[in-house]
């Protein structure tokens, strides 16, 4: 269980199959996952995430970092 | 790494030093099996990482195969600086006519390797290198350049060896020099090298370290002596607590969780890295406290890794409070490192307002990382606060 | 003034693709430090944070000036990239990678030599001149390299990448800038030790005092110790000494060359006591050396 971050996708994600591919490669420690053509968000890597920024840079507000600390 | 003296020994052999009949043996029958073969007088000797073994007992003389099996006995049995003998070297008995000393070692200082000889060689050397300074000569050797004769020559010459003695004396400083090298080893060293009464001269003792770094380009080499990966030839074996920080370090390659040493102290650590960890282990001494490990964990690691470490280091009996501080940091993230603490805190089972006595990560990342600490009830103190204080806060925590 | 670099340094790094070199490149320019360049083998043409890439260091030297080399290629290739940097005439080379064989970087460190050039690590952070440049990942990020390090009279040395930044930190809390500090590295065998850097700090007149971290094991101290004695230096040197509990953990003895070489100079209590009697002064905590060093710069 994530303690310090959660990583919340919007639905209309599932429909883009391209941005689903960028974001399964730009996140540097592979939060995001494809299961089958599902995105998932990988439960075991989510207190990695170093906030870069990255993913919300390729998909904008439909995926949001929360910071469970704040 | 660390060489055997009877490792040491093939390597000579190999490269044509003379050297006293021998056998390596690892139990007191085979002691005396080996002397009985050799023949004559032996001389038994205790195999171990470590010097001063005479004047420890671990040399001893038989006259007779059954002489040996009780010499081997007594040195078996006999730790020295802590250490369990790997077994017995067994030798033939040589007479000998003079006792000279060579090693070829890195002068840090100059940069390269230096050729030490002296014609005054034996357990004493440290003392004639001061006493008799015109017997000991240093001779330095580019490490570009080939490795030419006249090196060694020169380095034996300046003791004022002439005649027959120069010749013979020379091919084994060129060939010791020419083991170093080739092996990446940090020393190599015959003492003493005798002369016998027939004018030859033979390796009687030696020692030799490999550089850590160069194990895996000497793969070859540590099969040849079947000298095994997991062999870390260290003083004295890690604890279990500290093959299990190996194992923490091992298991992830973000970042680095390295050289956990166990202490008997209450007062975990988790602190980082180099510099930084020999500062604060000092603070915390001076303060009073009594730290109940050293490590370093620095390099950016991640938040698995400082998790890991920190259950690891509360896993140890008596460990009542972790004080987590490093100096100010470039690379690694305080927020990374808070996350970590507080979940190796929450994964031992400890509540980490208890637990954690402090938290000095100042530099990059410190603003959220205070913010998680804030969280969960722990005290982050900031740059503000030297090294030495925050170790002074969290020892006075202790109770 | 400063020793070593300035405003004006262009310098390249080799390497420059990997993670870490990525980051450092970023935060180097957001400090407003001159990269020219970047070489990793095979990645001619693209470019990394707006800094051209190419396959050689020559492609660099033979249009342009370049002052100096940050290696940060794995220690597996970093002799071949310093004999390169040297080779294309390079006069200055920070290698930033640990773990390099020892023969190596003595080989390196003598082409060096032979070749004019000078070199800081390996196993460094590098260098910064205070508001001026740096070369290496010293000081993190931009915002939090200016927090840490300000612009000054103080010539910082240290073994330890860590702490050159928590001695600059604690000068800089006591309102004591820095000219340059210098992260020489902490193996073994280094390009450029304390004695080595103290001529350019001697030289150069923005720089009034020296700081540096000490740890057991090796000549430097004793060497910097010979330089005070022999040199009538200008400079007040401050010296922190950390690691003073080895001295109660003796390692375990091995063969006497290394005693015959340096001297029995390696625990911390050698190592102070040889530097006091030069005139060093030598502080217990890191929060002593400004006030030391006020004291002997008489503010
Ligand atoms: S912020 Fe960075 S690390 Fe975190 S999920 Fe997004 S891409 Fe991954």
């Amino acid at each position: 269980m994530a303690m310090f971050i959660r990583v919340d996708l919007d639905a209309s994600l599932q429909q883009d199959v391209d941005l689903k591919k960028r974001l399964v490669e730009v996140c540097p420690v592979d939060i995001f996952a494809l299961d089958g053509d599902t995105l998932t968000t990988v439960d075991a890597n989510l207190d990695e995430c170093t906030l870069c920024d990255l993913c919300t840079d390729a998909a904008g507000a439909r995926v949001k970092v929360v910071k469970l600390y704040e | 790494m660390r060489f055997y003296e009877y490792e040491a020994k093939q390597l000579l052999a190999k490269h044509g030093v003379a050297l006293p009949k021998r056998t390596f043996a690892r139990t007191a029958d085979e002691a005396a099996s080996a002397a009985r073969e050799l023949g004559g007088a032996t001389v038994l000797k205790s195999q171990v990482l470590t010097g001063g073994r005479m004047k420890a007992g671990g040399v001893l003389f038989a006259a007779t195969p059954e002489e040996a099996r009780t010499a081997a006995e007594r040195i078996l049995a006999l730790p020295i600086s802590g250490q369990q003998p790997a077994g017995v070297l067994v030798e033939e008995r040589r007479d000998i006519a003079q006792e000279y000393y060579v090693a070829v070692t890195w002068d840090a200082r100059a940069k390269r390797p230096v050729i030490v000889f002296s014609d005054m060689g034996g357990i004493d050397i440290e003392e004639v290198a001061q006493t008799h300074p015109a017997h000991v000569s240093r001779t330095h050797f580019s490490n570009l350049r080939p490795l030419s004769d006249y090196v060694a020559k020169l380095a034996v010459a300046r003791t004022g060896v002439t005649g027959n003695d120069l010749a013979p004396l020379t091919r084994i400083v060129l060939n010791l020099a020419r083991i170093f090298v080739q092996y990446d080893l940090t020393l190599a060293e015959i003492n003493p090298l005798a002369k016998l009464s027939d004018g030859s001269f033979i390796a009687l003792d030696s020692h030799m370290d490999m550089e850590e770094e160069a194990r895996g380009g000497q793969r070859a080499l540590l099969a040849e002596l079947a000298i095994a990966d997991t062999d870390t030839r260290q003083a004295r074996p890690p604890t279990p607590f500290e093959v299990d920080g190996a194992r923490v370090d091992a298991a992830d390659t973000r970042g680095v969780a390295g050289r956990v040493v166990e202490f008997d102290g209450n007062m975990g650590l988790v602190i980082g890295a180099g510099g930084g960890s020999l500062t604060l282990f000092d603070a915390v001494r001076s303060a009073g406290g009594k730290p109940a490990n050293y490590c370093e964990i620095g390099g950016n690691p991640s938040v698995a890794k400082a998790a890991a470490l920190t259950k690891l280091v509360l896993s140890k009996p008596g460990v009542q409070k972790i004080a987590v501080m490093m100096n100010v940091v470039s690379n690694t993230r305080a927020d990374i490192m808070a996350r970590g603490v507080i979940k190796g805190c929450i994964d031992a089972g400890r509540d980490p307002a208890q637990t954690i006595a402090i938290f000095r990560i100042p530099g990059s990342w410190e603003e959220e990382g205070a913010k998680i600490l804030r969280r969960y009830g722990v005290e982050y103190v900031d740059r503000s606060v030297s090294m030495h204080e925050a170790a002074q806060r969290a020892v006075a925590k202790m109770g | 003034m400063a020793i070593l670099i300035d405003e004006q340094s262009r310098f390249i790094i080799q390497g420059i693709t990997g993670r870490e070199a990525v980051t450092m490149t970023r935060e180097l320019l957001n400090y407003g430090a001159q990269v020219v360049g970047g070489v990793t083998p095979g990645r001619k043409g693209r470019d990394v944070h707006g800094v051209p890439v190419e396959d050689t260091v020559r492609a660099f030297t033979e249009r342009m000036h370049v002052d100096g080399a940050i290696v940060a290629v794995p220690p597996a290739f970093t002799a071949d990239a310093v004999h390169e940097a040297i080779e294309a005439g390079i006069k200055l080379i920070v290698i930033v990678t640990e773990r390099v064989p020892r023969r190596q970087v003595a080989q390196f460190v003598e082409y060096a030599e032979q070749e004019g050039a000078r070199i800081i690590g390996p196993n460094c952070l590098g260098i910064i001149s205070p508001g001026k440049s740096k070369m290496g990942g010293i000081g993190g990020a931009a915002e939090s390299t200016r927090r840490a390090f300000t612009p000054g009279h103080i010539g910082v040395m240290s073994r330890s990448g860590g702490m050159t930044v928590e001695i600059a930190n604690a000068l800089t809390e006591a309102g004591l800038g820095q000219s340059t500090a210098v992260s020489i590295g902490g193996d073994a065998i280094i390009g450029s030790s304390y004695a080595e850097l103290m001529p350019l700090f001697e030289a150069d007149p923005a720089t009034h005092g020296i700081a540096i971290y000490s740890e057991p094991g090796g000549p430097m101290e004793a060497q910097l110790a010979d330089y005070m004695r022999e040199s009538n230096s200008r400079l007040p040197v401050v010296a922190f000494m950390a690691g003073r509990f080895m001295d109660a953990m003796p390692g375990v003895r091995f063969g006497h060359a290394g005693t015959i070489v340096e001297g029995r100079a390696d625990t911390t209590a050698e190592k102070i006591a040889r530097m006091e009697a030069a005139g060093i002064a030598v502080a217990e905590r890191i929060e002593q050396i400004p006030a030391l060093l006020k004291q002997r710069l008489g503010a």
